[in-house]
């Protein structure tokens, strides 16, 4: 009898093992938690554009095709990546055919249809809706059911990249029954709609508290029958970064922390604890300084800040390429980011293909060299140690949002600046004043009423056309456009906008990838935009969550379905 | 007094009126902007749209008005139909936040449980704290417990919560694992397990609150004490062969209130608008942490109609202060 | 009438009388002391000790304590305790005059508002508006509108240091105004303020003669406590970017910027967390010596 439970024992053992690692059954894992220390405030990615809003509905509502971790395109509701070479996307570029996996059905049982995707390109093209993910819309002249599972999206322009309609989170599907009276000026009034998606993804809303918590729990109607294998999950969000690295490092209370920027000792000794692990993963986020080449001058009124008035020594390139040489870009990284930032020189870091390498001299620091440059171009200390020339001083106030990293990075930036003669006043400003376009703050990253500003950047996806047409002459921000625009710098090359009209024009990826590396090596050779650190994401998930293949090309959830317990 | 709170009452009208007028004002003219934290790969123009979409182009004028309709007739005839079931608000357009998209009012209501738990209830456990403090201490002033008192009263109020907060939390949940260092806002008490794990995840919030609202009390208590202490009345009621107890307890504790009772009238408004450090540290995700995050993100219908209900708060508490001097001593005359 | 016995003394005397007084509370002698202590070292201090505050050394970072670095340095090898010294000077003189500011501010808006009836219901729904203002979109507001005047006008720190003095005195006078205001209508009915007005002493004098010393004790406990959240309130301000350069250091922003560390290196936290409680500890204990040496019942005993 002893001997035969022991067996017994043994054997049911040894199968349950087997099966938690071939296939876990539905719901057998019980709960998994996840922190945002940013809190989510509503489940429709049309109607937000945060990082937040759009991870945490990515648990829930999917697209037609995303990103993996690697920045392949894969198809995910979708039954494949439509190419020209398949025949899915049109000789002449001007139009993609998806087709929808056979047998979808929404988390209330009823079937997904192309319709509801047509509806979804309705939503948020109505003219009055609001939609935060409009750009992705770009060009798209319609949105037609061809049966009920293929969908043809036909653009009035060649699109070279037409990937950007119903990929990655920022463009899933939502269902057409639930939304149809929340077209247009009504979308904001849906509150019902927008905290309790109908989606197609592994889990379904529960409860949802505003800027706090969701509660979910497995969807039922999930296309794979073993999936997930957690029965509920809780998102919280709230706090800060450093609460919820401990909160999963430490304390354990936590499966997965969202994002953890914090100084890479403090990860350190959080993750000495033994609960957990912290990943990393690069995208392109690139941490940078903007040049002005406009004088921010205050007694200039109006026209501070303009073309019309060039800055007094940054037009001077000999000045902007020894401010980059002065920099040790590896100190940034091993003093702010550790192993979630690389050393940088350009404003395009990835993909490999887009990645230049003709300006890497700037990698080592060179405080003798730009003294010498400096030196060479007219530049003479004065007697506090601050260069002039002609009456103008080397002195530069330098601005970014307010972030503990960050104003180290300023404080050593002005160190290293002063031992080339350059003085500077820093000056940090509230994230929300800094990235709001408020045309009545003059302390708006587009105003730039400063010399030098620092933030970070990145493009979605995998291609960087939109991106580097910021640095278009036309696109600086000025008075007449409302301060809008993403040329900082006010840089203007007629060069350089025929090299980005040609790319718009190009659909072969060598030749794309050729214009490209010469636009970034470009702004990287001007010294207008000086680039820091290639930033990586770091999140952290604890010991027994298996399963994560941290993702920066889309949702870092976008695999939640295959997340499950370590015994 | 009567006449006198009636009357006040009345002018709390105009006065709350001008005073939303002055806020909805000083939101405007605050930098932000409802799109800031959006990534900067949303381009510019859509940005644009989705202010307009917001009502942001319309002139100032109107949106006050149109904040004035939804507040003060909207809001109400919601909340009549919600509590008798008739459906008199139809259709009306109630106070809608830019961020969520949802009825500022709900989610107000929805945060009101954690924020009264732990906010609310340090209030109360501080005042209890502080009040016996404050007297022993002046009536045994410069004794060890006075000095006792005092110290750690000085470091409660000096140190900031951001510092002990953290503190606690990495001794009692990173160090001895004894409790959460997260809030469950979801949780329920339903029985004596569920009531423990509540009051576990209370004590670290409301012990740091606590601290700081009853080193704050219990000052004023004592100097208030310590003036009425020496004062004639006292040595008469003691010569009158009155018990000490009562001298203490009835005469001076009575005399020396009118500055605690203004003291605790500022604090309860507070109560409300939540303590934003502290429910940061500690995930509590309350009142402090809906209006912060709603200042950080520009969404003025949020930020307005809070501001809105904390001058409310303001206004009626140090009314009620106002009226409780008249009862504590008779002599004050209002009218 | 002891008050009336008190003030009619000869002047001289009188203030004697109060040092006299003060010298006996060993509390206040103490805190005295170590208050001029601070203030010597961070006015003195970084002449003795002249380490840049603002240099980074960043070969030395996260140093503990050692001769070249007596409190340690930080993550990017500044030195503590130049920091802490430079700290204190802002810190001091932050606490210090806003809280006059404030003190001042609530005072008289309180007396006026509680001795002069007509101007109780104006002064006092202009608090209630002050108290209602949200704190944040305000010091936007007034960073907006002041900061580029005065620091064309003044420099850079000095203009801040006006706008973050202005900014803490003007949110926070409205405690001690209500408190002030509820002791004076109290006080006004009392039969030594009854017996004054009745031999016509005029209303100016009533106030500075009566009221006045009759309202020190809060007054007094307010300005303990509105050091330390002048303190801290700075260090906030220069979190949210409304302050001095991220580079300036002060005590508050020392401390805020050390919690992060608070499991690795304590020290870091413990020197400006000391520095913030012990001075306002001392000063509160001045505070309560000059109440004690103020208050003629107390000087009689």
């Amino acid at each position: 009898m002893r001997t035969s439970r022991c067996l017994f024992g043994a054997i049911a053992a040894g199968s349950f093992l087997a099966a938690a690692a071939a296939q876990a059954e539905r719901g057998s894992d019980g709960h998994v938690s996840i922190i945002y220390w940013q809190a989510p405030s509503i489940l429709n990615p049309y109607l937000s554009g945060g990082t937040k809003d759009l991870e945490s509905s990515s648990l829930v509502i999917e697209p037609l095709g995303r990103h993996d971790a690697n920045g392949n395109l894969v198809a995910w509701l979708a039954e494949s990546v439509p190419t020209v070479a398949n025949g899915g996307v049109s000789e002449d570029l001007t139009s993609i055919t998806w087709k929808l996996r056979e047998g979808l059905v929404w988390s209330d049982g009823s079937p997904l249809t192309s319709e509801d995707v047509v509806f979804t390109a309705d939503y948020c093209m109505h003219p009055q809706g609001g939609c935060a993910q409009l750009s992705n819309f770009d060009s798209v002249q319609s949105v037609e059911a061809i049966d009920d599972l293929t969908i043809q999206i036909t653009f009035d322009v060649p699109k070279p990249y037409p990937y950007s309609v119903f990929v990655g989170a920022q463009s899933p599907v939502l269902q057409r029954s639930q939304f149809q009276d929340c077209l247009g000026a009504r979308a904001p009034e849906c509150t019902e709609q927008n905290f309790n998606p109908i989606g197609t993804g592994p889990f379904r809303v529960v409860e949802f508290r505003p800027n706090d918590v969701i509660t979910m729990e497995a969807n039922p109607n999930y296309r794979d029958p073993d999936k997930p294998a957690f029965a509920t999950l809780t998102f919280k969000g709230g706090g800060d970064a450093a609460a919820a690295g401990r909160a999963v490092l430490e304390t354990g209370e936590f499966d997965y922390a969202w994002n953890l920027q914090l100084a890479p000792d403090v990860l350190q000794n959080m993750q000495n604890a033994g609960k957990g692990t912290v990943v990393s993963a690069f995208g392109t986020l690139v941490e940078r300084l903007m040049v002005n080449l406009t004088d921010p001058n205050p007694e200039l009124g109006d026209e501070r800040a303009t073309p019309k008035h060039p800055h007094p020594f940054l037009t001077d390139r000999n000045v902007r390429q020894a401010l980059s040489m002065a920099v040790d870009r590896d100190l940034l990284v091993e003093i702010g980011y550790g192993q979630a930032g690389k050393a940088t020189c350009n404003v395009v870091p990835a993909p490999e293909i887009y990645a230049s390498t003709a300006n890497d001299g700037c990698l080592v620091q060179d405080i003798e060299a730009a003294n010498r440059l400096l030196d060479d171009a007219g530049w003479v200390r004065g007697a506090d140690g601050v260069r002039e020339k002609d009456g103008v001083r080397l002195s530069i106030l330098y601005q970014t949002s307010t972030n503990a990293v960050r104003q180290d990075f300023q404080a050593l930036i002005k160190q290293w600046w002063s031992e080339i003669g350059i003085e500077s006043e820093l000056r940090n400003i509230s994230a929300s004043v800094f990235f709001g376009s408020d045309p009545g703050s003059p302390d708006t990253f587009q105003k730039f009423f400063a010399d030098i500003e620092m933030y970070a950047n990145n493009f979605e996806g995998a291609d960087p056309e939109t991106y580097l047409g910021n640095w278009k002459c036309n696109e600086n921000p000025r008075p007449e456009t409302q301060w809008q625009g993403g040329n900082m710098p006010r840089f203007c090359s007629e060069e350089y906008d025929s090299m980005l009209a040609d790319m718009a024009k190009t659909g072969d990826i060598n030749e794309r990838a050729r214009l490209g590396k010469a636009m970034n090596d470009m702004l990287m050779q001007e010294f207008v935009i000086i680039p820091l650190v290639h930033r990586g994401r770091v999140s952290a998930h604890s010991n027994t969550l298996g399963g994560v293949d941290l993702n920066t090309w889309d949702s870092e959830l976008w695999n939640v379905a295959d997340w499950h317990r370590v015994k | 007094m009567f006449h006198y709170t009636v009357r006040r009452l009345l002018y709390a009208i105009p006065t709350l009126l001008l005073i939303s007028l002055i806020l909805f004002l000083l939101l405007d003219l605050a930098p932000g902007d409802p799109t800031a934290q959006l990534p900067l790969t949303i381009p510019p123009d859509v940005k644009e749209r989705i202010r307009a979409s917001l009502g942001l182009g319309e002139p100032i004028h109107i949106r006050y008005l149109l904040w004035l309709q939804q507040f003060f007739v909207n809001e109400s005839l919601h909340l009549i139909s919600e509590l008798t079931g008739w459906d008199i608000s139809g259709d009306r357009q109630r106070v809608i936040s830019w961020q969520t998209r949802s009825p500022v009012v709900d989610i107000v209501i929805q945060r009101l449980p954690q924020t009264l738990w732990v906010v609310g209830l340090s209030y109360v456990v501080g005042i209890a704290i502080a009040l016996p403090i404050g007297i022993i201490s002046a009536y045994r002033q410069y004794s060890w417990f006075d000095q006792v008192g005092t110290f750690v009263s000085m470091v409660g109020f000096s140190v900031p919560t951001f510092f002990t907060g953290v503190l606690l939390i990495v001794i009692f949940s990173v160090h001895l694992g004894w409790l959460p260092s997260i809030y469950d806002t979801t949780h329920v008490v339903t029985d004596w397990n569920s009531f423990l794990f509540q009051i576990r995840q209370l004590l670290m919030p409301v012990f740091v609150l606590a601290l700081f609202n009853a080193a704050q009390i219990s000052r004023f208590m004592r100097a208030s004490m310590l003036d009425n202490l020496n004062l004639d009345y006292v040595r008469t009621a003691r010569s009158k062969g009155l018990a000490e107890r009562a001298v203490i307890l009835v005469h001076v504790l009575r005399n020396s209130m009118i500055p605690v009772v203004t003291v605790i009238a500022l604090g309860v408004p507070s109560v409300f608008g939540g303590a934003i450090i502290t429910e940061q540290i500690f995930k509590v995700n309350g009142l402090g942490q809906l209006l912060i995050i709603a200042i950080e993100a520009s969404d003025i219908p949020m930020v307005q109609t809070l501001s809105f209900i904390f001058a409310i708060l303001i206004v009626l508490f140090n009314l009620i202060a106002d009226v409780i001097y008249g009862i504590l001593d008779p002599r004050i005359r209002y009218d | 009438m002891t008050d009336i016995e008190a003030f009619s003394a000869p002047p001289r005397s009188h203030w004697n009388d109060v040092w006299h007084q003060f010298r006996t509370h060993k509390g206040a002698l103490a805190g005295s002391i170590f208050f001029a202590l601070v203030l010597l070292g961070v006015s003195l201090g970084p002449l003795i000790w002249t380490i840049d505050p603002q240099f980074i050394d960043i070969r030395a970072r996260n140093s503990g304590v050692s001769l070249a670095h007596p409190l340690g340095t930080d993550q990017l090898g500044r030195d503590t305790l130049a920091r802490i010294m430079a700290g204190g000077r802002t810190s001091v003189a932050v606490g210090l005059t806003a809280m006059l500011l404030s003190l001042l501010l609530g005072t008289a808006v309180g007396v006026v508002a509680g001795f002069f009836r007509r101007m109780d219901g104006p002064l006092m729904r202009a608090t209630d508006l002050f108290l209602a203002l949200p704190l944040l979109p305000l010091l936007l507001v007034i960073i907006l509108l002041f900061r580029d005047a005065l620091r064309a006008a003044f420099g850079p720190e000095t203009g801040i240091f006006i706008l973050i003095v202005f900014v803490i005195g003007i949110t926070s006078w409205m405690q001690a105004a209500r408190i002030v205001r509820a002791d004076v209508l109290a006080l006004k009915e009392r039969e030594f303020v009854l017996a004054a007005r009745s031999i016509g002493t005029p209303s100016w004098r009533l106030i500075t003669r009566h009221i006045l010393p009759n309202v020190l004790s809060p007054i007094m406990v307010s300005a303990t406590l509105g050091i330390a959240t002048a303190i801290i309130t700075e260090s906030a301000l220069s979190f949210l970017g409304l302050g001095f350069p991220s580079d300036f250091p002060t005590w508050g922003r020392l401390l805020f910027d050390s919690t992060d560390y608070l499991q690795q290196y304590p020290e870091r936290v413990i020197w400006p967390g000391l520095a913030i409680s012990l001075t306002v500890l001392s000063v509160n204990y001045i505070g309560d010596g000059l109440r004690d040496a103020l208050d003629p019942r107390i000087r009689a005993k």
